[in-house]
């Protein structure tokens, strides 16, 4: 398994502030990992690090063992290989959910309008979203346009996709559609890492669990280790308030 | 000498100096168009420079990127508080006889009077467009940089559109306060229709009446203006509806339905 994310002593301080105190992790080809935690242990402030929406203070992240903080690295380039999916979706407004597909694909990855609209029909297929592209997204429900989101990362037929807390926003009820569509891409061969809530997927789907906590992870391994067998206080307080 | 009536005097002078009356009103509404076109251009490009992240890459310390980046933005500060801090009757008479005195620049009354309603609505716009920029939800611009665009591309696809939509309304104003204060010009002699309806007065001794027209000219355009900037925004709304597609009728198609 060759390593596509890796990241090394990562830190992140926002004003005096520090918010990740160290972070190393490293994540494999086709790895499927979820990062859980109490709200500000830094979850989404190191998934926005790893996609460099906040720019690391120190520390390196290696993506295929390239450092993507290294001056003159094409971020642009990498992010195009590295899928982001939001809490809160963040489809483009102005556009359908067909152009929502494609405009990535035309304008970045330079493919022409038909070979975009096939892909993008075939993820939004994917994503059971594919007889809505006329609609905008305010036309949509929240767990739809998280469905389309999942379809717009994945057009751009990236290595690895982050999620960051995507079923936060959504009622109960959409929740499991989402967490179907991102279960149904963890045997694609594509790295998923997803900042999750949801202790039940954590545990079903991922091949690790990261547990957060305080800027640092205090604890990892097999979902059965975290969730049946966990070693430190913090993450067996943790369980006990998420599961009870 | 005959005595006549308000009512009277209008339409002899409408009878007489109608072709006057239209040719001022056509510079005008060109002025205006060509003003508020070329400002709101110059707001764009000046609100797309004016959000350019300075740290590219979230270096820190100084980077030749950020240096110059600091110092257009500090030009582009100036340029919207000149500009928006006096009046556009001073900046005609700067830019037309400024330009003959110190650069020795011939230059005509009509394109010194379009470089100042162009530069005065720029600055403007500038401000607007910002607030615009500003009103659209980071996390599509973020959405935009997570499938690899940059800050241009993110701005030309997914932000200016949005942007000017919600600015819609604020340079229908700015062309309808373009309409109206291109009437500054006159101080220049740029023959639009304050122009062209000063010089009737000496024909019969008249100044209430003809500016009357003037003024039902300036309202009249003002309010077909209006009306035709609400009718775009309607119609850039777009439907309120969708329709479900097909999956075969949709990969069949290949183009959108008009």
């Amino acid at each position: 398994m060759t390593n596509v994310i890796e990241v090394k002593d990562l830190r992140k301080s926002f004003g005096h502030r520090e918010i990740l105190k160290g972070i190393d992790l490293t994540v494999g080809q086709g790895e499927v990992v979820s990062v859980i935690g109490s709200s500000g242990s830094g979850k989404s402030t190191f998934l926005r690090c790893v996609n460099l929406l906040e720019w690391p203070t120190a520390g390196e992240i290696l993506f295929k063992g390239e450092s993507i903080t290294r001056y003159g690295f094409k971020i642009p380039d990498y992010r195009e290989k590295v899928g982001m999916v939001f809490q809160s979706f963040n489809l483009f407004a102005n556009m359908n959910v067909l152009q929502n597909c494609t405009i990535g694909q035309i304008k970045v990855a330079g493919r022409n309008r038909d070979e975009a609209r096939a892909i993008a029909l075939d993820c939004l297929d994917q994503v059971g979203m594919s007889d809505y592209i006329r609609a905008k997204p305010r036309q949509l429900s929240g767990g739809q346009q998280q469905r389309v989101a999942i379809a717009r990362a994945l057009c751009m037929q990236p290595d690895a996709l982050l999620f960051d807390e995507p079923t936060s926003a959504l009622d109960p009820e959409m929740v499991g559609d989402v967490l179907n569509v991102i279960s149904g891409l963890t045997h694609t061969g594509l790295t998923l890492i997803v900042v999750t809530h949801e202790m039940a997927f954590a545990r079903d789907v991922s091949d690790r669990v990261v547990f957060m906590d305080g800027g640092v992870i205090a604890e990892q391994g097999s979902p059965e280790d975290i969730f049946t067998k966990p070693k430190s206080e913090r993450l067996q307080e943790f369980l006990t308030r998420f599961l009870s | 000498m005959v005595e006549r009536s308000m009512w009277e005097w209008m339409v002899l002078l409408l009878q007489r100096f109608w072709p006057q009356f239209l040719k001022g009103t056509a510079m005008t509404v060109m002025l205006a168009i060509i003003g508020t076109a070329a400002g709101f251009a110059i707001g764009l490009i000046i609100g797309v420079i004016r959000t350019i992240p300075r740290r590219s890459g979230g270096k820190t310390g100084l980077s030749v990127r950020s240096v110059c980046l600091g110092i257009v933005n500090a030009i582009l500060a100036v340029y919207t508080e000149v500009l928006r801090g006096t009046p556009m009757m001073v900046q005609a008479m700067l830019i037309y006889y400024g330009l003959t005195e110190f650069a020795h620049i011939d230059i005509a009354a009509l394109p010194a009077g379009i470089i100042v309603i162009t530069l005065n609505t720029g600055a403007y716009m500038a401000e607007i467009v910002r607030g615009g920029i500003g009103s659209i939800d980071y996390g599509q611009s973020e959405a935009a940089k997570a499938i690899g665009m940059n800050h241009w591309k993110t701005m030309i696809h997914v932000v200016l559109p949005q942007a000017i939509r919600h600015i819609l309304p604020a340079t229908g104003n700015e062309f309808v306060v373009n309409l109206k204060d291109s009437s500054v010009l006159n101080v220049i002699t740029v023959t639009e229709l304050f122009y062209q309806t000063k010089g009737l007065r000496n024909f019969y001794y008249r100044t209430y009446e003809p500016f009357l027209i003037a003024a039902a000219i300036y309202l009249l355009l003002t309010f077909v203006s209006s009306r035709l900037l609400r009718l775009l925004e309607k119609k850039l709304d777009g439907p309120t509806d969708f329709t479900l597609t097909e999956k075969s009728g949709a990969l069949a198609g290949g183009r959108r339905r008009k």
